[in-house]
């Protein structure tokens, strides 16, 4: 270093000085405005260092090339000192900004109201679910049916006490004694022979739907209520694909632990017949048993009725209350609350 | 049927039977009988005693009689007599009765502690009890009145009545007639335990006779398969029945009424024949059994005449009808109440043990309204083998108990018709079961249920069955019957759970998606489902203002509702969900937008007949095609119903009322979601506000798939509604089916948005500027939406300004400035020529 540089602007110190002066500039502006204010000064055209920068034509060769370094050394902090600050202010500021924006994320924008699906339509709908996920399909019938097909397709005979079991709504004038032949189904079966007669063999469906009984609404009795009947048709079916399909059917509503029984009973158009019971850990009360519907092997008169040939074929099929079925699956204790319409009831179940 | 262990015992080996009657309740389960209830043994402390009924002072000034009883017990040391004095509210028992009397210190099942008090202003020092209270039974019409020499005053009653014992009541399915008999039981409860079991018809002899004990003379062999009578003279009818017999009784559940009567009951309960016994002195000439005649009347057992059906079959005898076969007996020929006897009077007593055909007697039973225990059994079929056996063990009963003679002679008519043998092959069940049942397990159980087996070779060299069945099972009719005895007594425990494996199916139908997807939308927007019944009242026509001939009030009636006010099945969805609004606002819900999708009745005004085709085989196609057709329309409509706030009040402001075009947009939305759309069109139509009504039409078409808008004021004052209630309704079956929807091309150029304002008269609706508009600005356009409407001063009387944003794009370049306006232009002409519009 030549002596010449003394009191020079391309001094070491004089440079130094002047970076530390644009830090000290730059870190007392408070905000991004007080640091543009000061930028001219530290970077501007006529700030020290551009200012020595121009002095350096003045030095020789050697000097030069030694003091242009220094120049830009300096001119390059006094920039990161800048670009620090401005950095440091703009977050700053952008804190500030969403700071101010705050707001009461608690106030309410329930503008449009909420709607709901009944628990029924979404049970139904799951259980079909479940069946097409098993490769069956859904089948669909009339609720004002033919007598024949309630009945006597199904084997009950004409004065068969069994038919009077069914509690059976009657359709037509009673005053002007006519017997329309019709009746408000009292289960989904008819709905069995129906995809029968219409569909190809093997048949596989389910058949959910709404069904009638003459029972006075109760805590546990509706008169319109909802059953789902399942019923296979096909070759070599056997009373252990029903169970199979039973617990399948329980496991896929009640979880995996659940499970049925088959109990010996009777309904015209099974042969054998049996009750379900069901198995399931959060049954009210503790985990048990529940008797939850009936089933059994489709009885050969009514595949004959359906013109299937029983020495060919074989079916199994079943049904359960689907109000049933939600009552124990949710623990409603009450059949009413399923069917008054209480907007209350359905809005707790969603869409 | 309620039954006791003890009386199971009797056709049992006792040392089989399980000491709990659960165990016995779940051994019945096994195979195929529900246990109702079990009544538990009743638990009976402290002195119960027998009395003898003193002194009777009837208390007159209470509502019902009431006795002041003074019973006499044991005689004391000192040749007093101990006696109490007790208040009681039945009369069906006289001075010298034996009665059991429950002393201050007993303690009755449920708890119910005796104690003295003071009743009807008396001190009564006890109770004299029910067999109900006693826990023997369920009658509780009267106290209990114990046969004379059954045990003495002063006697441990808990003693002479027997043990308490617990009582299982069991369901019987409709295809088990023979389990409406402890007979019957007994057998199905042995199988299930194992046990050995004596057929209690097998005790009783029937002793070859040369003469009959009536002439009888059946008519109609359809109804009536075989008919027994057998005399017995000089009953006693005032004999007591025997304890043991009148404890059986109770256990079943009926009340012991006289000897005559409970013999009859005993042995129907224990064989399961319904036997009837007449006076022979009032019966005149040869019985005789035929259908009744046009016309003919018959004075019942209860005091009712009625008129006859020509399907009603008959015992008569001279006189006429005697007796509703299987059902009830004639007054004309009753064994005469104790009451209206001489003392001392004897009785010949005619024993009628019949097999009747169950449709008739089902149908009679049905028709006069006279459920009975005989016509509950014969319904389902009773044994025809037993008549001669139950008429003889009653006959036996009447010696015994009641002091009379057999008279010489039996009659015997008709026959016990042949059970036809069932051929089974040996591996049917197994094959049905899915389980390999153990050899010789097929034989062996089809024998337990008394079926006469033997085993033969097919054609195919396979084993055979052919069993056949026993007198009582005439429900074994094919081969799948005998497989569920098999499976039934081999345990349906022992199946195993195998899923089968579906072929692939085609997942859910098109309707059914679209039911989905329109229900999903409904409640995405905000509508609650609910799901009303279809049951309304004729008077809700006259409520919705329908026309006196509008179809939507040609309803199928229901012949037995649950409500007489509500005996129609509706045609519409609106009465039900117009009911749910009610009851929703009226538990203090007042924003409300209900639907619900659900099949409606619309039946045909001239009705075809129903067919009723054989169940032998399958209907023809003509034949099923007319059962659908017989049916009424019963499509699938969507219906929605709003009153109150759509949108809620708030902090952003006030909130918005539901009106006409919530439920408009509904309808459109129930379109979009099925796939199409529905464009509003002015309508007038009940129960619709006539000027605020739309009808949805099928884009393209000109189908009127439903209705739409603000319900008129008079039907919402005469419902109760809230004022502006609006409502929707479609026909979701109307609306065809899309399962592809046209796929739009999509351009990458730029929009350009163009706004008209056009003034035309207030009539022409908004829906038609825009289909002039769209229809005018051609290929162009992408979308035209209204967003302005004013109407006043500046655009004058009558007239309104719309204002549309036209939005146009090309396929296949930026437009420039020139192509739009000449878009506009043509669209603004199309709707000046259309419907008189201007630019404003």
């Amino acid at each position: 270093m030549s002596e010449n540089d003394a009191g020079s602007p391309l001094d070491p110190d004089a440079l130094k000085a002047a970076v530390e002066a644009a830090r000290s500039a730059f870190d007392a502006a408070a905000d991004l405005d007080a640091l543009a204010a000061v930028k001219p000064a530290h970077l501007g055209d006529k700030a020290p260092i551009p200012m020595a920068r121009r002095s350096l034509g003045q030095l020789p060769g050697p000097e030069r090339a030694d003091a242009g370094k220094r120049v830009n050394a300096a001119r390059q902090e006094v920039q990161t000192a800048f670009d620090e600050r401005r950095a440091v202010l703009v977050s700053e500021r952008d804190d500030r900004v969403l700071r101010e924006e705050t707001v009461d994320v608690t106030l309410p924008w329930d503008r449009r109201p909420r709607g709901a699906r009944h628990p029924i339509t979404q049970l139904s709908e799951r259980i079909a679910d479940i069946f097409v996920a098993m490769g069956w399909e859904i089948a669909e019938g009339p609720e004002v049916e033919a007598s024949w097909l309630n009945f006597d397709a199904l084997n009950f005979g004409k004065d068969h006490p069994a038919r009077t079991m069914q509690d059976t709504f009657y359709l037509g004038d009673a005053a002007q004694g006519q017997d329309s032949g019709t009746v408000l189904r009292t289960h989904t079966s008819p709905v069995q022979v129906r995809s029968l007669l219409e569909r190809e063999l093997p048949v596989y469906v389910a058949c959910p739907g709404r069904t009638f009984r003459t029972d006075e609404l109760d805590a546990t009795h509706t008169p319109v209520f909802h059953q789902v009947e399942g019923l296979a048709v096909d070759r070599g079916l056997t009373m252990a694909h029903l169970k199979g399909t039973l617990d399948a059917f329980a496991r896929a509503m009640f979880g995996p632990e659940a499970g049925t029984r088959m109990r010996p009973s009777y309904f015209p158009f099974t042969e054998p017949s049996a009750e379900v019971d069901l198995w399931f850990p959060q049954k009210k009360g503790g985990a048990g048993w529940v008797e939850w519907g009936g089933c059994g092997m489709v009885n050969p008169n009514v595949l004959r009725a359906a013109g299937v040939d029983p020495e060919d074929y074989s079916g199994f099929a079943f049904g359960m209350g689907i109000e049933r079925t939600l009552m124990f699956r949710n623990g409603i204790p009450d059949m009413r609350d399923m069917v008054e319409g209480d907007i209350r009831f359905s809005t707790a179940f969603g869409v | 049927m309620r039954v006791s262990a003890s009386w199971l015992a009797r056709h049992i080996d006792p040392a089989a039977l399980p000491a709990r009657p659960e165990d016995i309740g779940e051994a019945f389960v096994r195979v195929g009988l529900e246990v109702e209830e079990i009544h538990p043994a009743p638990e009976i402390t402290g002195p119960v005693t027998v009395a003898r009924v003193a002194e009777i002072e009837e208390l007159t000034e209470f509502k019902k009689p009431i006795r002041y009883c003074r019973v006499d017990f044991e005689a004391r040391e000192d040749g007093t007599v101990r006696s109490r004095h007790v208040v009681c509210g039945a009369s069906n028992f006289a001075v010298g009765d034996l009665v059991v009397v429950t002393e201050p210190g007993a303690v009755l099942p449920g708890g119910f502690a005796i104690a003295q008090r003071t009743t009807y202003g008396r001190v009564s020092d006890g109770m004299i009890a029910s067999a109900k209270e006693l826990g023997l039974g369920a009658d509780h019409s009267g106290i209990l009145v114990l046969p004379p020499g059954t045990a003495g005053p002063g006697d441990d009653a808990l003693e002479v009545l027997g043990l308490a014992e617990p009582v299982i009541e069991l369901a019987v399915t409709p295809d088990r007639g023979y389990c409406f008999a402890v007979r019957g039981l007994a057998r199905e409860l042995a199988t299930a335990l194992d046990a050995d079991y004596t057929d209690p018809a097998g005790r009783v002899t029937v002793p070859e006779t040369a003469a009959d004990a009536w002439p009888v003379r059946i008519t109609d062999t359809d109804g009536c398969a075989r008919f027994v009578v057998r005399r017995v003279d000089g009953v006693d009818p005032a004999a007591p029945s025997p304890w043991w017999m009148q404890r059986a009784l109770l256990s079943a559940g009926m009340r012991p009424i006289s000897l005559i009567v409970d013999v009859t009951n005993y042995v129907m309960l224990d064989l399961g024949q319904p036997l009837h016994a007449y006076d022979a002195s009032r019966v005149t000439g040869t019985i005789e059994i035929r259908r009744a005649a046009a016309g003919e009347k018959l004075e019942t057992l209860d005091g009712q005449t009625r008129a006859l059906d020509p399907d009603d079959l008959l015992i008569t005898d001279e006189s006429g009808p005697i007796g509703l076969a299987g059902v009830m007996g004639g007054a004309s020929t009753e064994i005469p109440e104790l009451a209206t006897l001489a003392a001392g009077a004897r009785v010949d007593v005619l024993l009628e043990a019949a097999h009747f055909a169950p449709a008739v007697i089902a149908r009679a039973a049905r028709r006069h309204k006279l459920p009975s225990e005989a016509s509950r059994r014969f319904e389902r079929v009773v044994d025809p083998a037993l008549s001669a056996v139950a008429a003889e063990r009653a006959a036996q009963l009447l010696v015994e108990l009641g002091g009379g003679t057999l008279a010489d002679g039996r009659t015997d008519e008709g026959g016990v018709p042949a059970v036809p043998p069932v051929r089974m092959s040996l591996s049917l069940p197994d094959k049905v079961a899915g389980v390999a049942y153990s050899r010789g397990a097929t034989v062996r159980r089809l024998t337990q249920v008394g079926c006469a087996v033997d085993l033969d070779t097919g054609t195919d060299g396979h084993g055979v069955v052919i069993a056949t069945p026993p007198t009582w099972r005439p429900d074994l009719r094919q081969a799948a019957d005998l497989v569920e005895e098999v499976l039934r007594l081999e345990g349906y425990d022992t199946i195993p759970s195998e899923l089968p494996a579906a072929p692939p199916g085609r997942g859910l139908a098109p309707a059914q998606l679209r039911r989905r997807a329109v229900s999903r939308a409904l409640a995405e927007a905000g509508h609650v489902e609910v799901l009303p019944f279809p049951f309304v009242s004729d008077a809700v026509w006259d409520d919705l203002g329908l026309a006196v001939d509008d179809p939507r009030r040609r309803t199928v009636a229901v012949s037995n509702p649950l409500d007489a006010e509500r005996a129609r099945l509706s045609t519409t969805l609106l009465p039900g969900l117009l009911d749910m609004l009610v009851r929703n606002r009226s538990r203090g819900t007042e924003d409300l937008a209900l639907y619900t999708i659900a099949q409606v009745v619309q039946p045909d005004a001239q009705p075809s007949a129903m067919p009723d085709p054989a169940v032998t085989a399958r209907p023809s196609e003509q034949e099923y095609a007319a059962i659908r057709a017989a049916l009424p329309d019963q499509p699938v409509h969507v219906g929605v119903v709003l009153a109150g706030k759509r949108e809620p009040r708030g902090w952003w402001g006030a909130g918005r009322p539901a009106g006409w075009q919530d439920a408009v947009e509904a309808a459109r939305l129930t379109g979009a979601a099925a796939g199409v759309e529905l464009r509003p069109r002015r309508a007038e139509r009940a129960p619709w506000h006539p000027g605020r009504c739309a009808e949805l039409v099928l884009a393209g078409t000109d189908t009127v798939v439903g209705h739409a808008g603000e319900l008129h004021p008079k039907v919402v004052e005469t419902l109760g509604l809230p004022a502006r209630t609006a409502a929707a309704e479609l026909d979701l079956d109307a609306i065809p089916l899309r399962e592809n929807l046209p796929v739009p091309r999509v351009s990458g150029f730029p929009p350009v948005a163009v706004d008209v304002a056009l003034v035309a008269d207030e009539s022409v609706p908004a829906a038609d500027l825009a289909e002039a508009l769209t229809d005018g600005a051609g290929e162009l356009l992408e979308s035209v939406r209204l967003f302005d409407v004013y109407t006043g001063d500046q655009v004058g009387e009558g007239k309104r300004s719309l204002a549309f944003s036209l939005r146009l794009r090309a396929a296949d370049r930026t437009l420039t400035s020139e192509d739009a306006n000449t878009a506009r232009d043509a669209a603004v002409a199309e709707a000046t020529a259309r419907h008189g519009a201007a630019l404003r």
